[in-house]
């Protein structure tokens, strides 16, 4: 509340943001560059979208249709790109940027000018990567893995693509030594480290992460730029390099990466699913454990990518006995959600519904996840349409739900009105509906021998196909009910502050809309909790 | 698509299609294979498969439950319990338990897969952007392996050519392995340009063919037969263009097959060696 607020030098809160575009150009306040990374990352959903819509256009029938096979790689590679740094973990960084300031009770971000660059570095970066599209040889075509020596016979746009991914990292590295540094430096003062909401938790193991693998691979990315021009032999076999070297390294790199793109989704359903349930959190502390417990486990299982390389016995023997030791701190996860639920009075909510579909569906994804951990079984299972449809889930019906889900939970305390309900639950409908259409019957491709990263393929992988591709550009339509959605949200009713029958949290303490200022004296969080109790 | 396409796959997707066998050309699980080691490896997939469905049944099942028995509508009233360490060491302790009578037969099958010793055919198999090369290491036999013109006619764009009606379409190759029924034979995988990988199903094999290195995988077909893969690491703009056939022949017909190709027109086999 803003009556919180009481000296008077430094307060801002008599004079809003600056007006036009220079706002939002130089600003530093953390609400303004949450939004920038929110409309940023929506943004790029719709264009790597796009390019899934192209790649499920073509594979709707056996046959070539509608573009020659390099430019079919190409689409694979750029959609993973685009969705993967630019939607995904943008998304996640603007969520942090809004919330955890005001779940923590903090004013701002403890670095707003390096936030300020951290995300002007985004557009740039993908504004290069895009433009490779108009390069001679087109844009990258050797699948977001950028694997040596396929990538090394990408045409004028391979520096181009290392230069972005650099930039890429450089904005997630400050982006999450912004992070690190709110969490333990402006926390209230009597807000533990242990009482922190799951929101905040998982983002701060998340930040640990991204600054312990992005500049592996950056270092990854750069050896191939060395290669390519300097005359260097990291990855060429013929110069005494090896290129099985840069998947280890890369995955070093991916596999956190996994985490980075799914614990803050963890952290969005651990704050919704007890408002929604009207009950505290099932086992907040052992959520932490567990949390903590996947990332050490993601430093030690990058090889299970990598099954089919040729690596020794005991190689494959460690990594599949690690991979499948992830299954315990996940299940703990899902069960505190399920022991969340047992015994709540629930109510069904647009967030809820979205929250209630990642624990469904993403565990269907944790499910072939253990699957593929069996190494075996992997060797038939990799790179085929069986792992597209597992990353998928975890990432669909995973990442992409907790963030909807997000947006709506937060929505009516970011711009003060009630969304449409009823728009919101036909959008979480077809979203569900479409989503399991499309990379359910994947599955059975993969297992029937359907690799992935083909243009065209085999008649009897026709049916499932035409299935998924229906179902992608339904998928696709629905988004644009999110729009509609995001476009009349300040129609609604006006919020209360608290917005919601049973939140928890200082965020549900400032009124609807968050003032441009919140927390200029720090809160009693303790104090805040227990009046919700 | 015809209607009884649809049928089908309506009847797929509740799960009803899962007769298997009777469908040869709509395959919905992992095929059984011809090796021992294809079929455990089959068995371990089938059993997590199983695992996670019974995992699947009690976890959704609660949740169901709970969703509809702890409804606000339904009149509720929300418990303030927030942790039970009882349950929690339970559901940190039977996942555990699950983990580990997995892990025993995994491990004895991926230990039997690593093991290539003595065997009775070797072959060299080395991927080209975009085709196979087999060279058989005692027969003297060495022959590429290219999609198969009937496919190359219609896999481009406007081909005018429908791939229904093209026979194994994509999955047809000029020249194929040629194999011993009953006979260890070692694969052994190297690349000529970037990395493909080498992949039969029925084999339950895939193993990578990497520049400057060599990969060993190997298999004993029970079976005769013609079976078909592809190449499953992503190798450039062809990567879905280069299949794999393999023919599994008795010993006896596969003594006459080398002989033919050893003793047969000699300039016949020096033109098929050219790339």
């Amino acid at each position: 509340m803003t009556s919180a607020v009481t000296d008077t030098h430094d307060n801002h809160d008599d004079h809003g943001p600056a007006k036009g575009l220079t706002r939002w150009l130089y600003t530093t306040n953390h609400k303004d560059i949450g939004t920038m990374y929110l409309i940023f990352s929506l943004i790029m959903f719709f264009v790597g979208g796009s390019m899934a819509l192209v790649i499920r256009s073509e594979l709707f029938s056996p046959g070539l249709q509608f573009v020659h096979p390099e430019f079919f790689n190409q689409m694979t590679t750029m959609h993973a790109l685009v969705m993967v740094f630019g939607a995904v973990m943008p998304a996640f960084v603007g969520l942090a940027n809004w919330m955890i300031p005001m779940m923590i009770g903090a004013p701002d971000m403890a670095l707003p000018r390096m936030n300020n660059w951290s995300f002007w570095i985004l557009p740039v970066a993908f504004g290069i990567l895009i433009s490779t599209l108009f390069m001679p040889g087109g844009a990258p075509a050797s699948g977001w893995t950028m694997y040596p020596p396929l990538v090394l016979q990408t045409g004028d746009a391979f520096p181009f693509l290392i230069f972005s991914v650099h930039l890429m990292g450089l904005s997630s590295i400050m982006g999450a030594i912004n992070i690190i540094v709110t969490i333990l430096n402006m926390r209230a003062p009597d807000m533990w480290l242990l009482k922190m909401p799951m929101f905040v938790w998982t983002w701060l193991i998340t930040a640990y992460l991204l600054i312990a693998v992005m500049p592996v691979l950056a270092g990854a990315v750069t050896m191939l730029l060395t290669d390519q021009f300097f005359g260097t032999s990291f990855f060429l076999a013929a110069g005494g390099g090896d290129p099985v070297m840069f998947q280890h390294i890369f995955w070093f790199f991916g596999h956190p990466e996994v985490y980075i793109m799914i614990l803050p989704a963890f952290g969005v359903v651990s704050e919704i699913i007890p408002t929604f349930s009207r009950k505290p959190l099932f086992g907040h502390d052992s959520m932490v454990y567990a949390a903590s417990a996947i990332a050490f486990l993601s430093f030690i299982v990058w090889a299970h990518h990598m099954f089919t390389v040729g690596m020794p016995l005991s190689g494959q023997l460690f990594f599949m006995f690690a991979t499948m030791l992830i299954a315990v701190p996940t299940g703990v996860k899902i069960f505190n959600w399920v022991g969340t639920m047992w015994r709540g009075a629930m109510t069904f909510e647009t967030p809820m519904l979205f929250s209630l579909a990642f624990v469904f569906l993403f565990t269907i994804g944790g499910f072939s996840g253990l699957m593929l951990a069996i190494a075996p079984a992997d060797i038939q299972y990799h790179d085929t349409y069986f792992v597209v449809a597992h990353f998928h889930y975890v990432l669909v019906p995973g990442s992409i739900f907790a963030l909807m889900a997000a947006a709506y939970y937060w929505l009516p305390k970011w711009t003060g009105h009630m969304y449409n309900e009823a728009a919101g639950k036909l959008h979480f409908w077809t979203s569900t509906i479409f989503v399991n259409l499309t990379f359910f019957p994947m599955h059975f491709l993969g297992l029937a021998g359907m690799p992935r990263r083909i243009p065209d393929y085999s008649t009897q992988f026709a049916d499932f196909n035409w299935m998924a591709s229906v179902g992608a550009i339904g998928f696709g339509l629905s988004q644009l009910i999110f729009v509609y959605v995001l476009l009349t949200a300040k129609k609604g009713a006006k919020a209360t502050d608290r917005v919601w029958e049973m939140p928890r949290g200082l965020e549900w303490t400032v009124p609807s809309p968050a003032p441009y200022h919140t927390f200029d004296t720090p809160p009693k969080a303790r104090v805040a909790q227990e009046s919700f109790e | 698509m015809n209607t009884q396409m649809i049928r089908k796959s309506l009847l797929s997707l509740l799960g009803l299609g899962c007769a298997g066998a009777a469908n040869a050309d709509w395959a919905l699980n992992m095929p059984r294979g011809i090796t021992d080691l294809s079929a455990e490896t089959y068995d371990l997939h089938m059993l997590v498969f199983w695992v996670c469905v019974w995992i699947g049944v009690a976890v959704f099942g609660v949740m169901i439950w709970s969703l509809i028995k702890h409804r606000k509508a339904a009149g509720a009233k929300a418990a303030t319990f927030s942790h039970s360490t009882t349950a929690e060491v339970i559901w940190t302790a039977i996942p555990c338990v699950i983990l580990l009578l997995m892990a025993v037969p995994a491990a004895e099958t991926m230990i039997k897969l690593e093991d290539s010793r003595n065997p009775d055919v070797s072959i060299v198999v080395t991927g080209y952007q975009w085709k196979w090369h087999y060279k058989y290491q005692d027969e003297g036999v060495e022959f590429y392996s290219s999609l198969a013109m009937p496919s190359v006619k219609a896999r481009f764009k406007e081909s005018g050519i429908d791939p229904f009606s093209v026979e194994n379409y994509l999955l047809e190759v000029d020249r194929p392995l040629v194999v011993p029924k009953g006979k260890k034979v070692r694969l052994l995988l190297t690349s000529n340009d970037v990395i493909h990988s080498w992949w039969v199903p029925e084999l339950a094999i895939k193993r990578d063919a990497i520049p400057g290195i060599i990969n060993e995988a190997w298999f004993r077909a029970e079976e005769a037969g013609t079976f078909r893969g592809q190449c499953a690491e992503l190798c450039g703009k062809d990567h879905g263009y280069m299949p794999i056939v393999i023919e599994v022949v008795e010993a006896d017909a596969y003594q006459a097959w080398v002989a033919t190709r050893t003793k047969g027109d000699a300039q016949l086999a020096q033109m098929e060696t050219q790339p």
